[in-house]
């Protein structure tokens, strides 16, 4: 198998098994435990079979092109040290998939939680295999995205959605500030390829930018890996499930921010700045997270911050900068990762098994289960440090390297005391862990009665204590040339000599060792009692809460602040907003006069045709008068506006536009029936009625905006004549009725440019319609008017009332009678206007006339059968249907452009030809047609639906808005 | 005939923004109505003005010189139809923000 096909399928094979994953049943446990370990497994044999070759080339990478004009390549690189990392992310996450078969419960819906799992382990894979740092980044930023999604797996509880959200916030802010550190390396570098940034050590490390570029790196890293300050986040995410927890907090993400250190310590460390930035971000997380560690209650607490004081253990090995330092850091990783990931087992175990996480409350828990206590306590001693154990080799190896002096100073004199005092404080948690669980009086009052769990979920925990012991024993024989492969491929030619024994002989780490476990043994007896009442928390520093803090944080900037903001730069009111968008258009349309592309000539009014110019006398009135009366008078606001529409369509007719004329025409009228539908809706209103407002504040608010709209009207108007008096230059017009005829077999030029030339964009207009009817329909099926609405208006209840008190009359009967002629004579056209909606569309490639007219009139034709009879009347005898018309119709139009592929043409390719009808003769037929079909269809379905959703609202049984809705509204604005 | 039409295309084009500043919700649909017709005159005439020259062919070719410029009337053909749907999803918005806040001010509140 080449390098190439091998690294590909680690990174495919995970996110394919993802994918796969999210279709199974919800309760399908078997099959997706199946499906996930089988993926994990095959990663697994993959990167055995990959270490032959690894130790024989050193490197195994794969190039592939990606974005070529930034220079950047999909370039993944496989090394020893990944390798090594890889094979913990892939078996670990193997046991993980065993143990989460058990521990999910039937009500759980895996396949969730088995797809978000195998994406993980999949962007976790990438960032270890990474051969260039943007692609690292990428999968740094999906490990994020993942852990927040599987943190908040059980996101019907506040918990796990509050920890999630905090991981989220917390390491995306890492991941942006790693993406400036990265930025920066690539500008000191010249290129972001792994091979190449590990090559220019002392570049970087002599350039101006390294403080900055650290500094964010480190940024990066420490919140990925819970460092001090940002390590709260941590014991928060212990909302996930325990699997998530197992994998994630001990073996894999939380160490994605040590792996990158180590990656880049050969270029970066060895600086004064490393060395106080990392050792005391360190330390401090070091004594901090064991201290704090020792005072939780919850057992997935305390394991948090014993994961937090490990990583900080790590991070102080790495910051010394020697190599000696960076072979214990690389140790520790595998070895933390082996004991931590069996303890949040057991911790999940001794959770599932009796309800309850609360180490006050657990208690004799040997007598129950007493395999799964063994592994526990093997485990926890590896934690503390115990001899013959794994994680004791790599403590010596620690405090070998602090009595050391690295850089002198009182941060490296003080190292060997920190170093057993954080031991000290491990020792006292781990004992605690162990005894307040599994020995002690047994528990009365717990969820569960406790017993062994099933056989295979504690497979996997007892794989890793296995292997604790193990390497523990045997070290060098075992992972000493796995070890040694790992550090060489970080540490090159600079890899020290170092021997993996149990004995060393009788020296001073070992006293410091001896002293930590007795100290610690001494603290936990002492603390004993406190700790089986005590609140949780560490005592004094219990108030200095980073999860406090951060929520405060969180307030302060995403609530407090932006509103500041918005209130200081920003406003909801529209009116406002309006006249700044105005009057910023009014500006920019300044620019051409101020270019000098546009030259304003006098104007002579000589040519001004007298008809026309009293047209426009009536048309200009109707406008001023529709603007003036719309407050008060809607009705005649609204007859206005129809004469200011009249006056345009004789325009269009007067200059060359018959087809715009006929459309114009037919849209004044259904706008007009469309706003009389609206107005029932509105609330009175009365001249009468006078507002508080001053009226010098009102005179000036009215005197501005006048001013504005004079000002866009005056603008408008000066552009216009200043674009009409120009000679016409040669436009793409000329294109359209050269063509019109030969190419789209139709005489009327402006038919055939929307239904043939331009007929892609007639599809996406048709579409809007299509999408604008349906959105007015959907709103209108919920629609609630306000309670002063809800009645009869006032004519019908004054008809109504009459017909009451005439003793011959019914009900309604007022109403029957009401334009009785003009309702027979409406009914009598109904076939008329058919007849012409038919003979406009037929006509329309060669006539005025067209899809867009005809279905308009035939709206009409419906439409005033409603007028005419009531909407009762004509649903009883006419079932329309729009909704059909509607996606029938755009189905059409789409079939027509998609029948011009059975031809070998591109979408929307018309035909033309005359065909010879009997008694009819030679008529035009073109496949433009159809799709103007379609658009006569579309044009029907969406202004009847339109119409008829909002007349329905009147004989709807209506239920008004509540009014305790809109007053909430009015107090939350 | 450029001074009259462009006089109107002003006189349209002031009375709608005028309304579209105005607070009542049916004052901004009926300016945005006058707008249209505004805008709409506005792109027709940038195909200038000729009477008695409608873009329909007499015979299988036709050149600028002989017709209308039918670019401007076919963009504009569509803006008709588009603005009555977007007239009328304006007014239906407008009419359950009316329902939904109890008034008709444009901001869902008195001010």
């Amino acid at each position: 198998m080449t390098d190439d096909v091998l690294l590909t399928i680690l990174i495919v094979l995970p996110f394919v098994g993802s994918l796969l994953a999210a279709t199974f049943r919800p309760n399908a446990r078997n099959s997706e435990a199946w499906l996930a370990g089988g993926v994990a497994l095959v990663c697994l044999f993959l990167l055995i079979s990959a270490y032959p070759a690894i130790v024989e080339r050193e490197v195994l990478r794969s190039e592939a092109e990606w974005i070529p004009a930034l220079g950047l390549g999909f370039s993944l690189r496989l090394d020893g040290f990944a390798w090594m990392f890889a094979l913990l992310v892939t078996g670990i996450g193997f046991l993980v998939v065993l143990y989460a078969r058990y521990y999910m419960s039937p009500k759980d819906p895996v396949p969730r939680f088995f797809s978000f799992l195998l994406a993980f382990m999949g962007s976790m894979l990438g960032i270890v295999i990474a051969g260039n740092l943007i692609i690292l980044l990428l999968f740094w930023e999906l490990t994020s995205i993942f852990s927040f999604l599987l943190i908040g797996y059980w996101n019907h509880t506040a918990g796990a959605r509050d920890g999630a959200r905090m991981a989220l916030v917390v390491t995306g802010f890492g991941g942006v500030a790693l993406l400036a550190g990265v930025v920066l390396i690539g500008q000191i570098v010249g290129s972001y390829d792994l091979d190449q940034v590990l090559a220019s050590g002392e570049a970087i490390r002599s350039h101006v930018l390294y403080l900055p570029a650290l500094i964010l790196i480190l940024l990066g890293t420490l919140t990925k890996s819970a460092q001090f300050p940002f390590h709260f986040w941590l014991p928060n995410a212990m909302a996930a499930p325990t699997p998530v927890s197992a994998l994630l907090h001990s073996a894999t993400m939380v160490k994605a921010g040590v792996f990158l250190l180590t990656r880049l310590w050969p270029v970066m460390a060895g600086t004064p700045e490393w060395f106080w930035l990392l050792g005391l971000a360190g330390m401090a997380a070091l004594v901090l997270g064991a201290f704090f560690a020792i005072f939780q209650h919850d057992l997935k607490g305390l394991l948090a911050y014993s994961t937090i004081s490990h990583l900080g253990l790590i991070t102080m090995l790495l910051s010394l900068g020697s190599p000696l330092g960076a072979v214990a850091a690389i140790f520790h990783m595998m070895n933390h990762a082996t004991f931590k990931a069996s303890l949040f087992m057991a911790a999940g175990i001794i959770d599932h098994e009796t309800g309850t996480r609360d180490m006050r409350k657990l208690g004799g828990l040997f007598h129950y289960m007493p395999v799964t206590a063994t592994l526990a306590m093997v485990a926890s001693a590896a934690m503390a440090g115990v001899p013959l154990l794994n994680g004791f080799l790599s403590k010596e190896m620690f405090f070998a390297e602090a009595i050391e002096t690295h850089v002198s100073s009182l941060l490296d004199t003080s190292q060997p005391y920190v170093a057993v005092l954080a031991s000290t404080f491990a020792v006292t948690y781990s004992l605690r862990f162990i005894s307040s669980v599994f020995f002690g009086a047994k528990p009365d009052d717990l969820p569960r009665e406790p017993h062994e769990p099933p056989f295979w979920m504690r497979v996997p925990s007892m794989f890793l204590v296995l292997a604790c012991l193990v390497v523990g024993i045997f070290p060098a024989a075992t992972v000493g040339p796995y070890l040694l492969t790992a550090v060489q491929s970080v540490l090159g030619t600079r890899t020290p000599v170092f021997s993996l024994a149990v004995w060393h002989g009788f020296n001073l780490p070992l006293i410091m060792s001896a002293v930590a476990l007795v100290a610690g043994a001494l603290l936990y007896l002492a603390l004993r009692n406190y700790l089986r009442h005590s609140p949780e928390g560490p005592p004094l520093l219990r108030h200095l809460n980073g999860r406090h803090l951060f929520e405060r944080g969180v307030v302060v900037l995403s609530l407090k602040w932006s509103r500041a903001a918005e209130m200081f730069v920003s406003t909801r009111r529209l009116q406002p907003q309006l006249r700044i968008l105005l009057l910023a258009a009014a500006l920019a349309a300044l620019v051409p006069f101020s270019m000098g592309s546009l030259s304003l000539r006098w104007p002579t009014g000589s040519d001004i045709d007298p008809a026309l110019a009293l047209v426009w006398l009536a048309g200009a009135a109707c406008a001023i008068g529709a603007a003036y009366q719309a407050k008060y008078h809607r009705l005649v606001a609204l007859v206005l506006l129809g004469g200011a529409g009249l006056a345009t369509c004789i325009t269009f007719a007067w200059f060359s536009a018959p087809d715009l004329a006929l459309t114009q025409l037919l849209v004044e009228i259904v706008t007009t029936i469309l706003i009389l539908l609206g107005l029932r809706w509105l609330p009175k209103r009365f001249e009468e009625i006078t507002t508080e407002e001053n009226p010098w504040r009102r005179r000036l608010r009215r005197s501005r905006d006048l001013g504005i709209a004079f000002v866009v009207g005056a603008g408008m108007a000066t552009l216009a004549y200043a674009v009409m008096v120009l000679p016409l230059p040669e436009t793409i017009g000329s294109y359209f009725l050269e063509r019109a005829y030969t190419e789209g077999g139709g005489r009327n030029v402006v038919n055939v440019i929307l239904v043939d030339f331009r007929g892609f964009d007639t599809l996406g207009e048709i579409t809007v319609l299509a999408v604008v009817a349906l959105t007015i329909f959907a709103l209108l099926r919920r629609f609630r008017p306000a309670p002063d609405n809800i009645g009869s208006p006032q004519q019908q209840r004054r008809q109504n009332a009459f017909d009451e008190a005439e003793p011959d009359r019914k009900a309604g009967d007022t109403l029957g009678d009401y334009l009785l002629v003009p309702s027979v004579i409406m009914k009598w056209l109904f076939p008329v206007i058919i007849v012409l909606a038919i003979y406009l569309f037929l006509r329309g490639h060669d006539l005025p006339g067209g899809g867009f007219a005809a279905g308009i009139t035939l709206a009409t034709a419906f439409i005033l059968q409603y007028l005419a009879s009531g909407t009762t009347w004509v649903e009883d005898r006419l079932r329309i249907l729009p909704v059909n018309w509607i996606g029938l119709s755009l189905l059409l139009a789409a079939l027509t452009g998609m029948g011009s592929w059975l031809f070998g043409y591109p979408f929307l390719t018309s035909h033309s030809q005359y065909l010879d009808i009997p008694l009819i003769g030679r008529v035009p037929a073109a496949t433009a047609m159809f799709f103007d079909l379609g658009v006569f269809g579309l044009v029907v379905g969406a202004t009847v639906l339109t119409l008829i959703a909002l007349a329905h609202q009147s004989v709807r049984k209506l239920r008004a808005a509540r009014t305790t809705t809109a007053q909430a509204v009015r107090e939350e604005g | 005939m450029a001074l009259l039409l462009a006089t109107c295309i002003g006189i349209l084009a002031g009375s709608g923004v005028w309304l579209l500043l105005r607070p009542r919700t049916y004052q901004v649909v009926i300016g945005l109505s006058l707008c249209a017709l505004a805008v709409n005159l506005f792109i027709f005439s940038m195909g200038r003005l000729r009477s008695g020259a409608p873009p329909v062919l007499s015979s299988t070719a036709g050149a600028l010189a002989d017709y209308a410029d039918p670019v401007p009337q076919a963009l504009v053909l569509t803006a008709i139809v588009i603005g009555f749907a977007t007239t009328a999803l304006l007014l239906v918005v407008l009419l359950a923000a009316r329902g939904f806040t109890g008034t008709d001010h444009v901001d869902g509140q008195e001010r």
